[in-house]
């Protein structure tokens, strides 16, 4: 009983540390949602109104139409119209435009010949990803041109062809969106919870105030409980809110069970607290709990598949990977929004994370006594 | 004695100061040194978007010449590990499972339909749920496809060829390799957690700890303290620009075509922004928790989502691209990447650099005002 009541006492302690200052109540909400919002939209590898220029040679009704196809799209926005082929240099280095389309003069003349033509495309390749998936998309409006001339009659299919039909489950039109919103409230919530609780332990030995604490009659199991529970609440609340913005302001379609999310957010939160207690229990001063939450945060959400797929990792890396608490509700989080997940079909996403709790948690709170300076 | 030698005298006081409580805490020569070599390797070995042995199914049931040499195309593309089905629905389950990506399915009677309808559906099915993974797979199943079109005729077989083709240059970046972006990208982060997030901290702890009052008593003036505070952090960060550019290029191969001056000069720009950013927020705020969140929230989280880092900008929708403007670590982004790919482009570099310009003696300046030398706030 004596127990509860000192671990209640700390609790209200914690909460009032962080709720005191208006300050420092403001950025536990305020920040973290706003930027839910801005990164909602701003992550995203859809590409939209991608400036381009064309350089028609041919200016025949046969080129205008395909062109048309360009300006229909609202992947494409038209910027300039070239006259010479010295502007593609010109317009494509000084980034006027990102990729240029350009039509030789025998486009049509060899389009009623029946002989295959080449459409030239050059993109900006200062960021690949952009260039790829720009091009994917050219090759989509052309493949559909190429089909309405047969279908129109203004060429033959002379030969036997492949027709490619493709399909994606669970996300038909391939949004990016999804992908990533649903995941964003994780990462979100591991840096408020992280940041919280480093700097937690890591301020009261700055300030020597854990000395106090540790002479006070609590044992270390107290203090960690205590200390825990805030950022517990915070994070949960702040990830939850994160659940709640994905599915009704970003349309994210949620198919798994609320239990689930819980769940998955909780054991994510408790493992992150048990990093943010280690890294500040092994802190003397507030800079040295941040640069070391740094050294966690950074690598983990590079290498959490949140940005960039796990797959294409080499081998090695993606056996680290499996150190990593991100990783895991990321995966849970995808699944259960995307894929209708369950408690059970989660599981082996939360299993290496309560394992990660069971780890840190009390290496912390023995290090709460074990360093000191 | 004269003012300027006065002058010399106290920075040379605060700076050794500075120098020795930087010294003292090896956490941020850590910070400058050992996070960048740590994240650079992780981003240069393991961080790609380009997918390599995406792990497909091909189902066939037709055992035709034209069928098995399709399926061969899929086994010999370097993208693709595949593993041969006879069922679609035996390929259907695997992809449920995640132990397979994606499914290559030739339909129906294959051969048949190629040589006597002129027409054989291939479907690809992938799964959507990462869609930029499922959009490269679409793309290189259907490379792979056009690849066997062309072995086709060259072997002068009949083949239905497609009207308008495409032919395409990626200039800078002729093979599209993702690392040559993201690897300059890296070093603007790097950059930005020196520049914010050290500085972040260094005035609201000495205001929190109480030795600003033991500063105040000093005839240090505001300009002293403000070069004190900048200039170790300016040199933290420059070490640490120049270590990720000489291991990006030498380690990891990334072209770099622009000069190293241009390199120094807008780097040095883009430090000092980033610097008088974090001031701001270490004197504006004076707390070192929520000098610290913000700092994270408004600086270092902006420079890895708003920055086009690895999100294309201008997809964005419009708001967020003027929000974007306030970014300090968008214009370098901007700027190194046009430095390492394509060269000296100034038309490019210069708008961006005159932002940074603008940017660093904007922060630099609110921070010169918001450090008085008056206890009261």
């Amino acid at each position: 009983m004596d127990t509860v009541r000192r671990i209640i006492a700390l609790m209200l302690k914690e909460f009032v540390m962080v709720l005191k200052d208006p300050k420092s109540r403001f950025v536990i909400i305020g920040p973290p949602l706003i930027q839910f919002f801005v990164f909602g939209y701003a992550a995203t590898y859809d590409l939209k109104n991608v400036r381009y220029a064309v350089f028609d040679e041919s200016r025949t009704v046969e080129s205008r139409q395909l062109l048309a196809r360009f300006e229909g799209s609202e992947n494409f926005e038209l910027t300039k119209t070239l006259l010479s082929e010295k502007e593609i240099d010109f317009v494509i280095n000084r980034e006027k435009a990102r990729l240029v389309v350009h039509i030789g003069p025998k486009f049509s003349r060899d389009l009623h010949n029946g002989r295959s033509t080449t459409l030239q495309v050059i993109v900006d390749g200062r960021n690949s990803n952009v260039a790829l998936i720009a091009l994917g998309y050219i090759g989509r409006i052309v493949e559909q041109y190429n089909q309405d001339l047969v279908k129109n009659g203004v060429i033959s299919m002379d030969g036997p062809g492949v027709l490619l039909t493709d399909r994606a489950w669970f996300n038909a039109n391939l949004q990016s969106r999804w992908f990533i919103v649903s995941a964003l409230g994780g990462l979100i919530s591991m840096v408020v919870v992280m940041i919280l609780t480093s700097l937690s332990v890591a301020r009261e030995r700055e300030f020597g105030t854990f000395d106090q604490l540790l002479v006070a009659p609590f044992n270390p199991a107290e203090i960690l409980v205590g200390k825990s529970v805030p950022g517990m609440v915070f994070g949960l609340m702040d990830a939850l809110l994160f659940a709640a913005g994905a599915v009704y302001w970003f349309g994210v379609p949620f198919r798994g069970t609320i239990g689930a999310l819980v769940l998955a957010l909780g054991c994510f939160i408790l493992t992150i607290v048990g990093v943010g207690l280690l890294v500040s229990s092994l802190s003397m001063t507030m800079q040295q709990a941040l640069l070391g939450s740094f050294v966690f945060m950074m690598p983990s959400v590079i290498l959490s598949g949140f940005a960039t797929p796990i797959e294409n990792m080499p081998n090695w890396l993606q056996i680290g990977t499996l150190l990593n608490p991100l990783r895991y509700v990321i995966t849970a989080l995808r699944n259960i929004f995307l894929e209708g997940a369950g408690i059970g079909m989660v599981w082996p996403q939360l299993w290496p994370l309560l394992l990660m709790a069971c780890f840190t948690l009390p290496l912390a709170g023995w290090m709460f006594r074990h360093r000191s300076q | 004695m004269t003012p300027r030698y006065l002058f010399f005298m106290r920075l040379r006081g605060i700076l050794r100061k500075e120098v020795l409580q930087i010294l003292r805490d090896p956490s941020s020569i850590a910070l400058a040194i050992v996070l960048p070599l740590v994240l650079l390797f992780i981003f240069g070995y393991g961080v790609t978007l380009d997918a390599e042995n995406v792990p497909i199914a091909v189902v066939f049931n037709d055992n035709s010449p034209s069928a098995r040499e399709v399926s061969a195309r899929f086994d010999l593309s370097p993208y693709f590990k595949t593993i041969h089905l006879t069922s679609i629905d035996e390929a259907t389950l695997w992809l449920n499972q995640r132990r397979i990506d994606g499914i290559v399915h030739l339909q129906g009677d294959f051969s048949s339909d190629l040589y006597g309808r002129n027409q054989a559906q291939v479907q690809v099915i992938v799964n959507g749920i990462d869609a930029n993974r499922a959009r490269l797979i679409q793309g290189y199943a259907n490379g792979v496809l056009q690849k066997w079109t062309e072995l086709r005729q060259a072997r002068g077989e009949p083949v239905a060829v497609p009207a308008v083709k495409i032919s395409q240059r990626i200039w800078f970046n002729e093979s599209g390799v993702s690392r040559n972006f993201l690897v300059p990208g890296l070093i603007t982060l790097i950059m930005t957690l020196i520049g914010i997030l050290l500085t972040a901290l260094v005035v609201a702890r000495e205001w929190e700890r109480g030795t600003m009052e033991a500063i105040l008593v000093t005839p240090i003036r505001r300009i002293d303290f403000l070069l004190g505070k900048v200039l170790p952090y300016f040199i933290l960060g420059m070490l640490g620009m120049c270590l990720s550019v000489w291991i990006g290029v030498t380690l990891f191969h990334v072209p770099f075509r622009g000069s190293f001056v241009a390199l120094l000069i807008l780097s040095a720009l883009f430090m000092m922004a980033s610097l008088g950013f974090g001031l701001l927020i270490s004197a504006a705020i004076r707390v070192q928790f929520v000098a610290a969140q913000i700092s994270i929230v408004a600086g270092f989280l902006p420079a890895l989502f708003l920055s086009g880092l690895i999100f294309d900008l201008e997809s964005t929708p419009r708001v967020i691209q003027i929000v974007s403007h306030v970014v300090p670590a968008r214009y370098f982004v901007a700027i190194s990447h046009t430095l390492f790919m394509a060269g000296d482009i100034w038309p490019v570099l210069l708008p961006n650099a005159l932002a940074l310009f603008g940017m660093a003696v904007l922060f630099i300046g609110l921070a010169f005002r918001k450090i008085t030398k008056r206890l009261e706030g």
